[in-house]
């Protein structure tokens, strides 16, 4: 089985990604991710506003089988959350890199994504 | 120690199931996605591989006394073709084990045409434990002096459940026989792909539907003559769930959280009138009343109850423990079983149920939560 993985992106081991645009961090998880989840019935996000550190849990994703704790790929303040997914938690599955987006954090250290994996090497963790 | 395979092991991998550890088998727990298969189940039908599943098999001039001595219903009851639920108790009335007990043909199975007329059972003891009840077979049949063989089959037979709204008439096209006049808990033998195949109308989703015992050789021919969704463990999970049916180990273990019938709701498989290991302990219970019984609930806030999990009440005191739970694909809700003080069991008495460090509201609910058959 193939799995997307967007090379517009960087991402952590743990199956987070981290989209950079205008100085904002969004942040979800990836498509080899909810694959393995499965049916997403449930996200856990932060409050707007709230510090995170990077690599701290920021949340709890649980689909019907499984529940797994999220990360921040970047430390900053927490600027967005995606209140979509508390209605339909679903779209983690169907879209994990567009509409399924969990949070968007402004980074303390504009430079923290470099240090992140990049598509390739993402990819050849999950191959 | 190694994972025991289903016979069918390359053909679900082939297939793209994903596989998960059940009861020390290596199990398929989701073909497509356990939405999907869970729906496929309430609306039309699919088909679950329970191999799994343990297969003992009785027979003798005694074979009646003693399934009637170590089970908990009243086998005696059981004409050829009939099947009942029933628990596995120890002498203090704890379940060991749930089961389902049929009635082959008198003598069937047999390895000698001595025991042809003799009474002959095969009953379905939970994933793993087939050996150790085996034992406790033996043991008792030796210490009672009864004269009945007992044989570990597990390994002979595949097990497969067709389950929903659709499932009988599947099967009745699959079969050469019909088998559509089976009532519930009725069985027998239909041929399918000329391969004789014990078919019963039980199962395990709430729903309408065939278990069919076949020989593990024929597995593939008689999987395959099925058109319809694989269904993994995952969606017979919630299925179960929804229908308030039991998971032995989870909502009741034997040495981590012992209980009688009673409490498991569960006393309809008590047959009091009949001697059982057990039996006199039950009779006192039944007697006394219990203290703790398994309610359903609905969680009212957002969360997701999972096995574990402390209940309190709306003071926050832990009351109970959470035993089953997941987010129901059919009434869209999270729901879950667990046990509860009896003062604390009557459907819409609030709850709480602490999901990591959070106490969530909960209602107890009557189950089943869907209507089912």
């Amino acid at each position: 089985m193939s799995f997307d993985v967007p090379d517009d992106r960087r991402y952590l081991e743990s199956h987070e990604w981290a989209l950079e645009t205008d100085g904002v961090v969004r942040v979800g998880i990836s498509d080899f991710a909810q694959d393995e989840l499965g049916d997403v019935v449930f996200v856990e996000l932060p409050d707007e506003g709230d510090d995170l550190a990077q690599e701290a849990e920021f949340g709890v994703v649980e689909s019907i089988k499984a529940v797994s704790d999220l990360y921040a790929p970047v430390g900053g303040e927490v600027v967005a959350i995606n209140d979509d997914l508390f209605d339909a938690p679903e779209l983690v599955n169907e879209d994990p890199f567009g509409e399924g987006w969990m949070l968007e954090i402004e980074p303390d250290d504009p430079d923290a994504l470099e240090a992140l994996l990049t598509a390739d090497e993402y990819e050849a963790q999950i191959a | 120690m190694p994972l025991q395979t289903p016979p069918l092991r390359g053909l679900h991998d082939e297939y793209g199931a994903k596989f998960t550890e059940f009861g020390g088998w290596d199990m398929p727990v989701e073909f497509e996605s356990i939405r999907t298969e869970h729906a496929a189940v309430r609306e039309g039908v699919g088909i679950f591989d329970v191999s799994h599943m343990g297969q003992l098999h009785v027979t003798g001039p005694d074979a009646t006394e003693l399934m009637q001595r170590l089970t908990s219903n009243d086998v005696s009851r059981l004409a050829v073709g009939d099947s009942q639920y029933a628990t596995i108790t120890d002498e203090d009335g704890i379940i060991i084990d749930d089961t389902v007990v049929y009635r082959l043909p008198d003598g069937d199975g047999n390895a000698t045409d001595d025991a042809d007329g003799d009474p002959t059972y095969l009953f379905v003891p939970n994933a793993g434990t087939d050996e150790a009840t085996h034992q406790r077979w033996i043991d008792y049949r030796n210490e009672w002096d009864l004269e009945a063989t007992v044989d570990n089959r597990t390994d002979e037979y595949a097990m497969f459940a067709v389950q929903g709204p659709e499932a009988v008439a599947l099967v009745d096209d699959v079969t050469e026989e019909s088998v559509a006049d089976l009532e519930r808990f009725e069985a027998r033998y239909a041929t399918i792909e000329g391969v004789d195949c014990w078919t019963a109308r039980t199962g395990y989703t709430g729903e309408d539907g065939v278990e069919l015992i076949v020989p593990w050789a024929a597995a593939e021919e008689i999987w395959t003559a099925f058109d319809c969704q694989p269904c993994g463990l995952g969606a017979r999970d919630t299925l179960r769930i929804e229908a308030g049916l039991l998971l032995a180990g989870q909502d009741f273990h034997h040495d981590d959280d012992p209980r009688t019938p009673y409490e498991a709701g569960i006393g309809f498989t008590v047959a009091l009138e009949t001697e059982f290991v057990g039996r006199d302990a039950l009779a006192e219970i039944h007697e006394r009343g219990v203290e703790e019984r398994l309610v359903g609930f609905q969680l009212i806030d957002r969360g997701v109850p999972r096995h574990g999990y402390d209940i309190t009440n709306s003071e926050g005191r832990v009351i109970g423990t959470v035993t089953s739970g997941t987010m129901s694909p059919t009434v869209e809700q999270p729901i879950g079983l667990g046990y509860v003080p009896v003062e604390y069991a009557e459907p819409g008495t609030t709850l709480q149920v602490v999901v990591r460090g959070q106490s969530k509201k909960a209602r107890v609910e009557t189950t089943p939560f869907i209507d089912t058959v």
